[in-house]
């Protein structure tokens, strides 16, 4: 026996582990609770808010039919997207159906600089972002891995390795400080970064550490995180013990929880948190409170974990439906209004299903392509031999 | 010409690099007032400020991460990974983002960033501090992979590799790092290179990095008995520069490769399956591999079995002259 074993502690000292373990969440995992900000009820009804409603009074009527617009059209786009998986023009979709106003309320909170760092999911966005949703298609139909250019509406490549986007973002953000493009004032110059998550991916390394990163270097960065309730078939207490919002606090910068399905709420809270990056007052930690209505993508099946009467309470939660409830009750939206934005997006349907046909499938020997910067010499031979190898067939059916 | 080592032949060639371009950044733990633990980036901090010469937080896929932002900003970061065996948690980023990013955006991201890694054994470590990890990196298409083995590369290739548009992993000899030797006027040929360092005509040796300095011990042990080898440093692993590796293969017909990583599908595997499929009828013999066993790297009282020595290089010269 050696002369420094130690007696048991919690002999010595009557700790009991399970006694000093913190309370479970207070809420059920499916109420945003009452620090959730809402600017507009399910019903449609308008939230005062002391903080914010300066902010959504500034918007113009116009400004407020092209956020209905943009719901409309994305959900449109959206559902087009899962019709053409289902007729196998599509390989898979990843549908956003249900957070229509987390994406859009957040995207059109964004200046033309600021830069937005996407998961797979980010339809909305993306459209947000100008960026033509037929691009989104390519890697779904499988002609490409992404193969739009980010740096021409600010908008990163899709991401499907969970989270890792959330340190590109950050990385980025570090390189806007370097660049002197924060809390100039200048309103076209002064930049700030925007990384899209979701739930699950809160409990990724990654996560954890771009917002150590980004605490740490004060960096103009806002985490988005879009809690849609589900990570595949796992609910958020297999996630996470305590309210994500409240993780910010941990990492030194503020955290805040959103309807997310209140576009007015997302946009105004959104727009505060990156006026702050901005500014330089550093990142915030968004949580929009939101439900993954559909399946995780095409490939999956919720009726394996998950009720239809949830599903039900959330449908009531609709972020269209209260928004044209709000719109029509005061008067800045009609039926006529409405119904164009309809025809708008039936057409939108049309041209995405006619362009996604049309995309052509990439020639055999592109897989060579861009591999590199420059040259290497094994992918160059590979890539010559593979033409000759298809050559030599060719010859074979001329003989 | 100057004389120097191999760690600080580095320095300078960061130092030259940063300030010929201002978007070139440093990356790392411990690389500003400690100037690193191998004390490779001395001095810059003081010289180029806290913005250029980052001290990171302790995460490597933290590290990875911000870098490829960085990166996608506008600026070439060059990242120090402290020691080989922690390179792991930022091996997603390098091989699903770093190494993919300029083909899935079909060329319009760039991802010029180097990822500095001293390797390799031989200095009595703790676990984890003495691996060489190559082939993972050079099995992974987007990435170039490079060792250096003398001050000369040392401070050219760093240079080399920081005016890349490709991501490369900078394969750092970290038993060698005080080594000394004269630096030249100018790199000696491009980035992807082999190099010549001594003709022979009975045999090849191959090698790179720490057992570069090996196998011209080695050729100079044989030279004493009558035997004239050829060593060869590759100093790029990806590319290999199959033109030099065939060339001296045609001219001594004998093949011998040495690394300190495993030989099961190390580097030493590809080198012999490209000759033999592409030199069969010049070779005298089959091409033999010498390095590491298929083991985790040892406790460091057993290092010196793992690591291929002089005898062991000798040995594989013995067997390859007997066919």
């Amino acid at each position: 026996m050696s002369d420094n074993e130690v007696a048991p502690l919690e002999t010595a000292f009557g700790v009991d582990h399970h006694v000093t373990t913190a309370e479970a969440p207070e809420r059920p995992a499916h109420e945003g609770g009452p620090e959730m900000v809402q600017l507009l009820s399910p019903e449609g009804e308008r939230v005062p808010n002391a903080e914010l409603d300066a902010l959504v009074d500034e918007l113009s009527d116009e400004a407020l039919r092209g956020l209905y617009r943009d719901l409309v059209l994305v959900r449109r786009f959206d559902a087009e997207a899962t019709a053409l998986q289902r007729q196998g023009e599509l390989g898979l979709w990843a549908s956003l159906l249900g957070q229509e106003a987390a994406q859009v309320g957040s995207g059109r909170a964004m200046r033309r600089q600021d830069y937005a760092f996407p998961t797979y999911r980010e339809h909305g966005v993306a459209w947000t972002r100008g960026v033509d949703p037929v691009n989104l298609l390519g890697m779904f139909r499988g002609v490409n891995h992404g193969g739009w250019d980010p740096n021409e509406k600010n908008f990163h490549l899709y991401t499907i390795i969970i989270g890792a986007q959330t340190l590109h973002a950050t990385g980025y953000a570090m390189g806007v400080q370097r660049d002197g493009d924060v809390g100039t004032g200048d309103e076209r110059r002064d930049t700030a970064v925007i990384a899209y998550f979701g739930d699950g991916a809160t409990s990724q390394g990654d996560v954890s550490e771009a917002l150590v990163f980004a605490g740490v270097n004060n960096s103009p960065v806002v985490f988005f995180c879009q809690n849609n309730q589900w990570a595949i078939s796992e609910p958020n207490e297999k996630q996470t013990r305590a309210p994500l919002w409240h993780r910010a606090r941990g990492f030194g910068f503020p955290g805040i929880r959103v309807d997310g399905n209140d576009v007015l709420a997302v946009w105004a809270v959104t727009k505060q948190a990156l006026d702050a990056a901005r500014s330089g007052q550093g990142p915030t930690f968004v949580e929009a409170f939101t439900y993954r209505m559909g399946a995780h993508t095409t490939s999956d099946d919720p009726t394996k974990y998950r009720v239809s009467a949830e599903v039900e309470v959330w449908k009531h939660r609709d972020p269209i439906e209260r928004y044209k409830r709000w719109l029509t009750t005061t008067g800045k939206g009609d039926a006529d209004f409405f119904d164009a934005v309809d025809a708008e997006a039936d057409e939108l349907g049309t041209s995405v299903r006619e362009r996604c046909l049309a995309m052509p499938d990439p020639q055999p020997s592109e897989m060579f392509d861009h591999v590199y910067a420059t040259e290497h010499p094994v992918t160059a031979r590979e890539k010559e031999w593979f033409a000759g190898y298809h050559a030599s067939f060719e010859e074979e059916g001329a003989r | 010409m100057s004389t120097t080592t191999i760690a600080k032949g580095i320095t300078s060639g960061l130092r030259a690099a940063m300030e010929k371009d201002p978007k070139v950044v440093l990356m790392g733990e411990d690389i500003g007032k400690l100037g690193g633990v191998f004390r490779v980036t001395e001095g810059l901090q003081k010289d180029f400020g806290e913005d250029r010469v980052i001290d990171t937080p302790l995460a490597e896929a933290g590290i990875m991460g911000t870098a490829i932002g960085m990166a996608l900003r506008g600026y070439r970061p060059v990242v120090e990974i402290q020691f080989d065996g922690f390179v792991y948690p930022a091996f997603d980023h390098i091989v699903s983002q770093v190494a993919k990013l300029h083909a899935r955006s079909l060329g319009y991201v760039k991802m010029p960033l180097v990822i500095r890694i001293p390797f390799g054994g031989g200095i009595g470590a703790v676990e984890h501090h003495s691996e060489s990890n190559e082939t993972y990196f050079a099995h992974t298409a987007g990435l170039r992979v490079v060792a250096c083995s003398n001050p000369h590369d040392a401070h050219w290739m760093i240079q080399q590799a920081i005016e890349s548009d490709d991501p490369v992993v900078f394969y750092e000899p970290k038993r060698r790092y005080w080594d000394k030797g004269e630096v030249g006027d100018g790199p000696d040929g491009a980035l992807g290179s082999a190099r010549v360092l001594r003709e022979g005509t009975d045999l090849t040796l191959l090698a790179y990095g720490p057992m570069v300095k090996t196998c011209l011990q080695a050729a100079q042990a044989a030279q004493e008995e009558g035997r004239s080898l050829e060593v060869v440093d590759l100093r790029s692993l990806s590319p290999l520069d199959e033109g030099a590796i065939l060339a001296s293969a045609r001219k001594t017909g004998r093949v011998v490769v040495v690394h300190e990583a495993s030989t099961f599908l190390g580097i030493g595997a590809e080198i012999s399956a490209m000759v033999t499929e592409r030199a069969f009828y010049e070779l005298e013999a089959p091409v033999l591999r010498v390095g590491g066993y298929n083991v985790p790297y040892p406790p460091s009282r057993l290092e010196e079995e793992f690591l291929p020595d002089l005898d062991r290089v000798l040995d594989a010269v013995d067997r390859s002259l007997a066919y």
